[in-house]
């Protein structure tokens, strides 16, 4: 119907709805990539010696690798010497209250629809009893802006810091973790941001602790060509419990900017992690120019016996996604669950998924893994289960569904199972469906348009997932899930 | 109220509707019965606007205005609402989220304020009562694990909470027992017995006609009304059959 094709084009070439730029002057390390910019980023954040050292091995290490290329992703090549790798804004000051950040800076948290109005309950400014408990460290750029809720977090013995922060306060408790979940040699882009990693957010909760507040980091890449290397180490002692949110958006922007990130998380005896992505980096235009390049490699180790690590990830925006949230279930008892949503539209490519590998006994995993795509996008859910040979009666259960709103879209599953313990139950399920015109007409005869009731079809089929979501994020996500498929039926 | 012109629609190029003129006014209730592949369905679906269902020629006009030039959520805005032959699933959706969003929508198409959520509570849980649904059914995914009987039910409960001016009831009476079928006729009538709204059911048989009786009786036949009448016709149906009556 030419109606039909006529208001899908108008919603396809509707502006990415949070591209915009924010005007704040930059301080950025000379372009390129090399010792000298190692030591630049070092140097600027007043690091020890031991860091510095650790970054230049990474970086030496880093220049003997190769970008792996055994995912289903067209990457295009990317020009290291050609990108900023460190900018922190101007105004940088440590700030006593959200009232004191730069305006601008407030302004684009406002269009995000980031709760910074909240702020004023995170600042504590309304009543004792604010309804949401979450405390935010805003990573604006490279460098963390404000951090609320910390007395209350280190009346409770919880670190909430910037990576930075915690480097030259904790350095033994950082030194002792960092890189031991993601090895600086994992892989190239773990590697490349050993090296230059700007700045992220290391949390601490001491043996028994339970958090009193949800955690949260808003990311949002803001300099032309800068390139966003995050670093995140969370450590859960004996017996104590942390959720952590983790969003992003980023402004519209031509050409490609690289994402790699690492996260660490590490749980011991009884510890429990819960880890909350939304992702949202700006994915492109329609016809593939711009977006993200997000490579990000993140990793909990359940070391301890009975540890529980969840990842749950909704995947909306970006360009290319290349990310393996991974549990290594070492401790005896230990718990791993991944939950995702990936969406694709346009020309977006996603190759997500997960490994769980089971080393202790009695481990157990699971997966639920949604995938959408849409326009000519390209979505692979690709999973390890590994039982190694002394891991007794090991359970896991994998469930992977697609759906394709488009005729020239691709969904992929490519599931690795390998088992060294004939004790293990392993269970496999996989689903792929087209989204149902009966379910569409019958929505829309209720009075719902055709962008409402594709965003409702598919929150119903990413609901498993969802609900896994801390509250106030699951509203956000379900929103943003109408928005990446905007326009996407036809 | 509805105003259907020599009606022509085809389905992939195959004529289904093949002239079809019908009026239908404020305060009244047509039954359209027919033997099956006759095109009472097709004429639900063009009604609601159903993408694949061409309207090749004719006119239908709602209230004055030109019915096809409008999308289906329009069309429900409007005041049309069509139950479903086949009540469709959709998983992880509840009842009560689609519900809400959908009267909702049509109520912000209409340039109305929203309906909050215990306001939309309460009107949803008054419908379910009337029409003798667990309230429990409203937060399970719509449609879903629901018997024959509940999906049907759970359209009259649809029905009620977007108090439609005018409603288009393919089969609505198929698969219901007898008990269920009285229910869904008290639910019709209550819902739909007023001066300033109308139905179309369309229907095989005489029983639901029994508990919602038609002001006017319809034979629809090879895409085109056959014979017109008052509920006696339906009567005549059910003894003669459709060959003796449509011939």
């Amino acid at each position: 119907m030419a109606t039909k094709n006529a208001e899908a084009h108008a919603a396809v070439s509707k502006k990415y709805e949070w591209g915009f730029a924010t005007d704040i002057e930059q301080d950025f390390a000379p372009k390129g990539l090399s010792e000298d910019t190692v030591r630049y980023i070092s140097a600027k954040k007043g690091e020890p010696e031991w860091m510095l050292d650790w970054r230049l091995k990474a970086f030496r290490l880093w220049q003997t690798m190769e970008a792996p290329d055994w995912s289903k992703l067209n990457v295009p090549p990317i020009d290291y010497q050609d990108a900023y790798y460190y900018a922190e804004p101007k105004a940088k000051a440590t700030i006593k209250s959200l009232d004191d950040l730069d305006p601008e800076i407030r302004r684009t948290y406002e269009k995000l629809g980031i709760p910074i109005e909240e702020q004023k309950l995170l600042a504590n400014v309304e009543g004792a009893e604010p309804p949401r408990r979450v405390a935010v460290d805003a990573v604006f750029d490279s460098v963390s802006v404000a951090t609320t809720f910390r007395k209350e977090l280190e009346a409770a013995g919880v670190i909430f810091r910037s990576i930075s922060e915690a480097i030259r306060e904790y350095p033994d408790l950082v030194r002792k973790w960092l890189g031991k979940v993601v090895p600086q040699r994992d892989n190239y882009f773990a590697t490349l941001n050993s090296a230059v990693f700007s700045d992220g957010t290391f949390v601490y909760v001491p043996e028994g602790v339970r958090c009193p507040m949800e955690l949260s980091t808003y990311f949002r890449i803001n300099a032309e060509n800068t390139g966003q290397f995050e670093r995140t180490l969370i450590v859960a002692d004996k017996g104590a419990y942390v959720s952590y949110l983790e969003g992003c958006t980023a402004p519209m922007r031509d050409e490609n900017q690289l994402h790699a990130a690492v996260v660490e998380l590490v749980a011991l005896d009884d510890a429990e992690i819960k880890y909350s992505t939304v992702q949202n980096w700006y994915p492109g235009d329609e016809n593939g120019v711009g977006g993200i390049y997000n490579f990000v490699t993140k990793r909990a180790l359940c070391q301890g016996r009975n540890s529980k690590v969840s990842w749950t990830q909704v995947e909306t925006g970006s360009a290319i996604t290349w990310k393996y949230p991974s549990c290594v279930l070492a401790g005896d008892g230990s718990v791993g669950e991944f939950y995702s949503v990936a969406v694709t539209n346009n020309r977006q490519q996603a190759d997500t998924g997960t490994k769980m590998i089971h080393l202790g006994k009695n481990t157990r995993s699971t997966i639920v893994s949604k995938g959408i795509s849409a326009g000519r996008s390209d979505n692979t859910y690709r999973g390890l289960v590994r039982v190694g040979p002394t891991a007794e009666n090991v359970r896991n259960f994998t469930q992977c569904d697609s759906l394709l709103l488009s005729d020239q879209c691709g969904a992929h599953t490519v599931p690795y199972i390998e088992v060294r313990n004939p004790s293990a139950q392993i269970e496999h399920e996989a689903t792929t469906s087209k989204i149902s015109e009966d379910q569409l007409f019958y929505a829309m005869s209720r009075g719902l348009d055709q962008e409402a009731a594709v965003a409702l079809i598919v929150n119903g089929f990413a609901r498993e997932v969802l609900k896994q979501l801390p509250m106030e994020f699951a509203v956000e996500a379900q929103k943003l899930l109408g928005i990446s498929l905007e326009g996407s039926v036809g | 109220m509805l105003k259907i012109e020599n009606l022509h629609a085809e389905i992939d190029g195959k004529p289904i509707l093949k002239g079809l003129t019908l009026t239908v006014n404020a305060g009244e209730v047509h039954a359209i019965m027919g033997p099956n592949g006759a095109g009472k369905s097709t004429l639900g679906y063009v009604l609601g606007g159903r993408p694949g269902y061409e309207v090749t020629k004719g006119s239908i006009s709602f209230d004055g205005e030109d019915l096809l030039e409008m999308e289906p959520h329009e069309r429900a805005a409007a005041g049309v609402f069509l139950g479903f032959q086949y009540p469709v699933e959709i998983p992880g959706v509840s009842n009560v989220q689609f519900l809400r969003e959908s009267l909702n929508a049509q109520r912000a198409t209409r340039g109305e304020a929203p309906l909050s959520g215990a306001e939309f509570l309460k009107v949803a849980r008054a419908q379910a009562d009337a029409l003798g649904l667990d309230q429990e059914m409203l937060k399970r995914p719509v449609n879903v694990g629901f018997s024959g009987g509940e999906k049907k039910r759970n359209e009259m409960v649809q029905m009620g909470i977007i108090d439609p001016k005018f409603a288009i009831l393919d089969e609505t009476d198929s698969g219901l027992d007898i008990d269920a079928l009285r229910i869904v006729g008290d639910g019709i009538n209550r819902i739909m017995r007023k001066a300033d709204k109308a139905v179309l059911l369309i229907t095989h048989y005489q029983r639901l006609l029994d508990y919602v009786r038609p002001d006017v009786v319809h034979v629809l036949a090879d895409g085109r009304i056959v014979r017109t009448g008052g509920p006696e016709l339906a009567h005549e149906l059910e003894r003669e059959g459709y060959g003796q009556v449509a011939a």
